[in-house]
């Protein structure tokens, strides 16, 4: 019954996601997709000068997308930009805290490379299936 | 007749990996609609060629470069005979079925189609049968055209007639869908599509491992397949061409092998099929496949098909039993055994991942088929696809590692 990868942590994260919806007036957005299984994380942020006012995320996709992208709004809402683009690959593993399979490394990343790219100004640009 | 669980256990015990286990969990594989397991005798073929006879092919008189040419022919006769080929010419190894259907788009669609035409696909088609397509539309200014699916993802033939008049040169189909299971009625769509003055290529990587194909019967003009999905190995595969249409068509790939004569300035082509052969081919995996369509001969097509049946009736029945799973695709008799399903809140790869800690193999994602999993209304789905070496035993443990999946995410 009781699973490695998906202990009580991820799983409450997947039901219950924090920071969860939209921005109406984002300073920043971006989406992506991982075109392998269809998953799609969506990332709005609001800057007060240099920090994180707030940050909200939205997708579709596996429990391990999903909760590690909302346990990194967690991490990065309220630090300033240049803190939230210090926090590492291993920084966000560190914090999902359980087994992930080399294919499941690029789930929990999906939101890391969005917040990322947000934080970038990189344009959206949205995937075929269209925008969340 | 092999019909007792020992025989099939004797079956078994000829795949090595079906014997493996992680943790004191045996393997239980049911992605064999990705890729099949492999049996010794597959193996120890390919490594008898490196061992005892390596050498290259169609060009040393010594004796082993002798044998490695005959068991590289000899493979395609193995494979001609498989598929009911008129001659071993009509069959041209590729690196799989997706280069198959490459060598047909190039070669094939540059030298017969023009701006206007049409090539007719269908919505359920692998990446492989649409992309080559988009691409060859693009550089000749042809237009693509789709028939589409009924509410149980069998092929719907009713605007049939009507789609082929609008200039349809070239019919792309599918032998059976990698995502639904549709087996496809492809005889009476060859027989309409010819009546059209269009030709038809099969891609046959899902049906020509799982039931009997006799390229005459269909009467298709091209036929792509892969070996790895039929017990062979990976980095073969072989289009059937009709020898006439290949005997008229450009080479696809040029280099050694497939010329005739080469003057600096220009070069006149070998005959098919070493036309479409160039460079040193992959002899152990040719021979490998050669040991893998003649260990499915001794089983009998007509019997795989039987055993898949019954397996993929069980499977389907078993399913029912886990609450909020659906299984998408048509009810037997008209699928094979790759079912895709999706359950109520849970995410594909969740899915594969939970099995996957018991050692159970399955596949989790869009299966190279974008088009259709929108169609589909899903990002994704788990399919389970079965062969003749997995058992009732296996779907059991499935059907177990299912309800699980559903005991860890049902819980709020």
């Amino acid at each position: 019954m009781s699973s490695d990868m998906y202990q009580e942590q991820i799983l409450d994260h997947y039901r219950r996601p924090r920071n969860h919806g939209t921005l109406e007036h984002p300073d920043a957005s971006f989406e992506d997709s991982n075109p392998l299984c269809g998953d799609v994380v969506a990332v709005d942020l609001a800057y007060d000068g240099e920090l994180i006012a707030e940050v909200r995320f939205r997708g579709s996709g596996c429990a391990i997308s999903q909760a590690a992208t909302s346990m990194l709004t967690e991490m990065v809402a309220g630090q300033t930009k240049e803190a939230a683009l210090a926090v590492s690959r291993e920084d966000l593993l560190e914090e999902i805290g359980v087994p992930l399979s080399p294919a499941r490394v690029k789930c929990a990343l999906l939101g890391y490379k969005v917040l990322r790219a947000a934080l970038y100004g990189v344009p959206v640009r949205h995937s075929p299936s269209g925008p969340v | 007749m092999i019909e007792t669980e020992r025989d099939i256990a004797a079956i078994r015990a000829d795949f090595p990996i079906l014997a493996t286990s992680r943790d004191g969990m045996p393997l239980v594989y049911l992605d064999n609609a990705a890729t099949s397991q492999k049996p010794a005798a597959v193996l120890d073929a390919m490594s008898d060629y490196y061992a005892r006879y390596n050498a290259n092919v169609h060009r040393g008189v010594y004796a082993i470069s002798e044998e490695a040419t005959s068991a590289y022919e000899g493979a395609r006769a193995d494979l001609a005979r498989f598929l009911g080929a008129a001659v071993p010419e009509e069959v041209v190894f590729t690196r799989n079925a997706t280069e198959a259907i490459n060598l047909v788009a190039y070669s094939w669609g540059r030298q017969n189609l023009r701006p206007g035409d049409a090539i007719l696909t269908t919505v359920m088609e692998h990446h492989a049968n649409l992309v080559p397509w988009q691409i060859l539309a693009e550089d000749r200014g042809l237009r693509l055209l789709h028939l589409p699916i009924d509410g149980q993802g069998r092929l719907d033939l009713s605007d049939l007639d009507s789609l082929l008049a609008e200039g349809v040169k070239l019919v792309a189909l599918t032998g059976m869908s990698n995502v639904l299971g549709t087996i496809n009625p492809v005889a009476a769509t060859v027989r309409r599509a010819h009546a059209a003055g269009a030709a038809v290529l099969i891609d046959a990587a899902q049906s020509v491992p799982h039931m009997p194909v006799d390229v005459r019967e269909l009467d298709c003009d091209f036929l792509a397949l892969s070996a790895h999905k039929m017990v062979g190995p990976t980095g073969i595969g072989a289009l059937y061409g009709r020898l006439s249409l290949l005997e008229a068509m450009p080479p696809f790939m040029a280099g050694g092998s497939m010329i005739r004569t080469v003057t600096l300035e220009r070069s006149t082509y070998a005959d098919v099929p070493q036309r479409f052969e160039a460079g040193t081919p992959a002899i152990a995996e040719t021979v490998g496949f050669g040991a893998a369509v003649r260990y499915l001969e001794a089983l009998g097509m007509g019997w795989v098909a039987a055993r898949e049946h019954g397996l993929t009736t069980y499977l389907l029945a078993a399913l029912e039993t886990v609450p909020g799973l659906i299984v998408h695709g048509p009810p037997l008799p008209d699928r094979g055994g790759a079912v895709s399903f999706s359950l109520d809140g849970v995410h594909p790869h969740d899915i594969a991942s939970l099995l996957d800690e018991q050692n159970i193999a399955v596949r989790a994602g869009q299966h190279c088929c974008q088009p259709l999993m929108r169609l589909l209304g899903v990002a994704a789905t788990t399919r389970a696809s079965v062969y003749f070496y997995n058992t009732t035993a296996e779907i059991d443990a499935l059907i177990e590692g299912l309800l699980r999946v559903v005991r860890v995410f049902g819980a709020a």
